[in-house]
């Protein structure tokens, strides 16, 4: 099944005349830069999920709020679709273009407006990436505590729009935790305030429901967010252990003695192997997992966990406890696992990247259940883990030149969500379903559910505008889904042979 | 009372009442009764529903039904050595899980630790179709779809009935300690500004007046260090628990009770009434015959809320006309026969 936008499956959308759009623009936005023709179009048409491309109809790159409200009202009243971007570093193909829509490009919104760290704010444009948040709080000893690991060039608008995580999601939240305020355009091209600055808001928690919501209800024009004391000290410690099994018990006996470490990572040995022959972090090849384990805070307090961990991996069975010597070696401990996909890049032509969540007790059987998944395929599957917060990150290898490859790499990966689905976790954890996961959709939700995500959407965009086809799948497109797979773990004819 | 599973009852009352167009007035242990305002409905009682549904404490999750008691729940997790980081206040010992979410008000750790909602992770919900639906999960992280269940965090039960919740927990904190200082609220403020950027273990502050209550929570050695560097009285820590149930005397009936929720760090305020200032300056609590209160909280930034049953016709914030009608315009779509406590939080809602 081909996930680029099929108006069989995802509704027809309106008939756009080009020429005609861009010269209402053009007239009434004479200083707002679009993009037509095809040469400068052909950059934007994908995101980070390269796989999938569409060339967009018109590229907008507005610099000021009026101009993204009158193109807004000029849609709306066109009856044009809208696909927002930020940096364009999403995985899931949230901002991946529609040939009938326009792509609104909010990239050139990059100034931090105000930081105020008596009140421990900052108050950015949509369009400012993640890492110079931290930045340009670091003169206060503040920073920004969602790191997704795209964080040098991911925006803060779309780190909003996917409710962006991170590898100290379990101590620190996701984005939604760490926004208060965010000044939306409806497809009306009105405004709305949701948050302040105070802790809460009158209402609906309408924040909470915009973030996350992946561009379909409001375009996010500025963020306020909450900054954090940087932790006085970080310290890693690495654990050894010849079974995945172990590794997990681990992870569960950690948080059983009462520690949330900041941040608490598991590989597996292909995912060990490659990191090692790239990066040589001194990690242990012959180990089945490792568990990084990051704990921070105020010095004496990282001291006494930072024993109890060791103590509580070796009662695990660990063959081998480490704590990094100096920053040095935590640095090196930690490239190996923030390198971990370039390093698995390196094994194979392609890979893809899964991301769903399950219930951390879950994980030696979904390991298992990939690894037979893995072999029924005929795929590789390396397999790093955020192992606090019950995030996988399943890499499958596979090599797109040789015919079907792409194909099978998909099917497994679908394959894998709905494992994560049926032990009770979700399709993802951190990347969004944008287009990328818009048929797990249907695995995860019933048709009643779906239905009230729809629902939601009318109340913002009763005409469908923004976004179409992210996010939520049409109930049509769902039927056709589950007739070629499993739903909810139940095969349609069990008595078949599967290969 | 036993674990029960009323979920089917639950969902033939909102079925009946989609047939005769009755509204519902959707009831814990109805003890926050007080806030909000009144609802002519008839009466949908959730406390059949009741049990912990799931709890592994090695997960940090915990499913429980809406109409299980608050109190159970808490000490259910105490046993295990973990709790909810928001502290919930309970306002009376029949509190319910339910009215807990929909109230959505958290206690002295919200600065640090974050609001009730920010602690749901999943939720069961009855709709104004008549379905018994689910959002969320029992995992840390999950992005699919629009995130509903925080959604129904705060939201006093006007976009369905809310039947079962999945929260984020976590272990208790080692050491615990409060302290009492002496100092003017214009100095307590401005040293709360300036520890806040600090990696000081406090999760705490309240001034009444006269002194600076705080509560350093964390491992021994940066709750000791912190206590050597910040000095104070010993203080008893049932203090937290008054201020959270509103049980010091600054609270004894008389003037109407406002919550203000207002931006950090504002400073001292002149408000028209006596004050008392907890999460270190974010919410302040007026007694005041003012009308002016929505007014001057919005004047600063925030928003404000009568505490006091009766006091005023508008509780809650006034919203702005194009807020109120995205409110108007949800609550349409996810209940369209306006059947779940209408008028609860807003006229028009």
């Amino acid at each position: 099944m081909n996930i680029l936008y099929d108006e069989r499956l995802d509704g027809p959308l309106p008939e756009v005349n080009k020429g005609e759009l861009l010269k209402a623009l053009q007239h009434a936005l004479p200083d707002l830069d679009i993009l037509w023709r095809e040469d400068e179009l052909k950059p934007y048409e994908c995101d980070g999920l390269s796989a999938y491309r569409t060339t967009p109809m018109l590229v907008a790159l507005p610099r000021r709020l009026e101009q993204v409200q009158t193109l807004l009202k000029l849609c709306h009243q066109n009856n044009v679709p809208v696909v927002a971007r930020g940096a364009g570093t999403g995985l899931s193909g949230g901002a991946l273009p529609l040939e009938k829509g326009l792509l609104l490009v909010m990239a050139r919104f990059n100034s931090i407006l105000h930081i105020d760290p008596a009140a421990r704010i900052a108050r950015v444009q949509p369009g400012v990436r993640n890492l110079a948040i931290s930045q340009a709080a670091a003169p206060f000893g503040l920073y920004y505590a969602p790191d997704p690991s795209s964080q040098i060039a991911c925006s803060i608008g779309g780190n909003v729009a996917e409710n962006a995580g991170g590898v100290h999601c379990l101590k620190y939240g996701l984005t939604v935790h760490n926004v208060l305020k965010i000044e939306v355009l409806t497809i009306e091209g009105e405004r709305l305030t949701l948050g302040s600055e105070a802790l809460d808001s009158a209402g609906f928690d309408l924040l909470a429901l915009f973030t996350g919501s992946e561009g379909l209800l409001g375009i996010i024009t500025e963020v306020t967010v909450k900054l954090l004391p940087k932790p006085q000290v970080a310290k890693v410690l690495l654990g050894g252990f010849d079974s995945v099994e172990k590794a997990g018990r681990a992870v569960a006996a950690i948080i059983a003695a009462g520690i949330i470490p900041g941040g608490l990572e598991m590989m597996d040995n292909l995912a060990i192997r490659a990191a090692e022959d790239f990066i040589h972090a001194g990690y242990p090849v012959d180990a089945e997992a490792i568990l990084l384990c990051e704990l921070d805070g105020v010095e004496a307090d990282v001291h006494d966990d930072c024993q109890r961990v060791r103590e509580v991996m070796t009662a695990a069975g660990a063959t081998e406890v480490r704590q990094a010597q100096d920053e040095a070696e935590r640095v090196r401990f930690w490239a190996g696992r923030k390198n971990a996909f370039p390093a698995i890049g390196r094994l194979s032509p392609d890979y893809y990247c899964m991301d769903g969540t399950i219930p951390r007790r879950e994980l030696p059987a979904v390991l298992q259940g990939i690894s037979r998944l893995g072999e029924e395929y005929g795929l590789r599957v390396a397999n790093v883990f955020h192992a606090g917060d019950g995030n996988m990150h399943p890499l499958i290898l596979f090599d797109a030149n040789q015919p079907g490859e792409l194909h099978r790499a998909e099917a497994l990966g679908g394959k894998i969500l709905e494992l994560c689905v049926k032990v009770g976790g979700s399709i993802t954890g951190e990347h969004g379903v944008g287009r990328e996961k818009i048929n797990q959709m249907c695995a995860q939700f019933n048709s009643d559910e779906l239905l009230l995500f729809h629902a939601v959407k009318a109340a913002f965009d009763p005409q469908g505008l923004l976004n179409p086809g992210k996010n939520i799948p049409t109930l049509h497109r769902c039927a056709e889904f589950g007739a070629m797979h499993i739903h909810a773990g139940q095969l349609p004819f069990p008595e078949l042979e599967r290969f | 009372m036993a674990d029960f599973d009323a979920a089917n009852a639950l969902l033939d009352q909102v079925d009946a009442a989609r047939a005769n167009a009755t509204p519902l007035k959707i009831q814990g242990g109805n003890s926050k009764a007080f806030l909000g305002r009144e609802v002519a409905g008839e009466v949908l009682d959730t406390r059949a529903h009741r049990g912990i549904v799931q709890y592994d404490p090695t997960e940090l999750v915990v499913t429980v039904r809406a109409g299980t008691p608050l109190s159970e729940l808490l000490a259910a997790l105490d046993d295990a050595g973990q709790m909810l980081p928001c502290e919930p206040p309970s306002f009376a010992d029949s509190a319910t899980v339910g009215g807990m979410i929909a109230a959505g008000l958290s206690g002295p750790r919200r600065p640090w630790s974050g609001s009730v909602r920010d602690f749901v992770l999943g939720t069961r919900v009855i709709t104004g179709l008549g379905q018994h639906l689910r959002f969320g999960g029992e995992v840390m992280k999950n992005v699919a779809g629009y995130d509903l269940s925080r959604l129904m965090a705060g939201s006093f039960g006007c976009l369905g009935v809310l039947t079962e919740v999945s929260l984020k927990v976590l272990p208790k904190p080692r050491q615990c300690l409060s302290i009492r200082l002496d100092i003017d609220c214009v100095r307590a403020l401005s040293k709360l500004a300036e520890w806040g950027q600090q990696p000081l273990p406090i999760s705490a502050a309240c001034h009444d007046g006269q002194s600076l209550y705080l509560r350093l929570e964390g491992g021994e050695g940066s709750v000791t260090a912190a206590h050597q560097r910040l000095g104070g009285e010993p203080l008893d820590s049932v203090f937290w628990r008054d201020l959270n149930e509103q049980r010091l005397s600054f609270f004894d009936e008389g003037l109407p009770l406002w919550r203000l929720s207002l931006p950090n760090n504002l400073g001292p305020l002149e408000l028209p009434g006596e004050q008392l200032i907890d999460w270190a300056g974010a919410q302040r609590w007026v007694k005041s015959e003012s009308t002016e209160i929505h007014a001057l909280a919005q004047s600063f930034g925030g928003h404000a809320t009568c505490f006091t049953h009766g006091a005023t016709g508008s509780p809650f914030q006034p919203l702005a006309p194009t807020l109120l009608r995205y409110h108007r315009q949800l609550k349409a779509q996810l209940d369209p026969q306006g059947l779940f406590n209408p008028g609860r939080m807003y006229a028009e809602v």
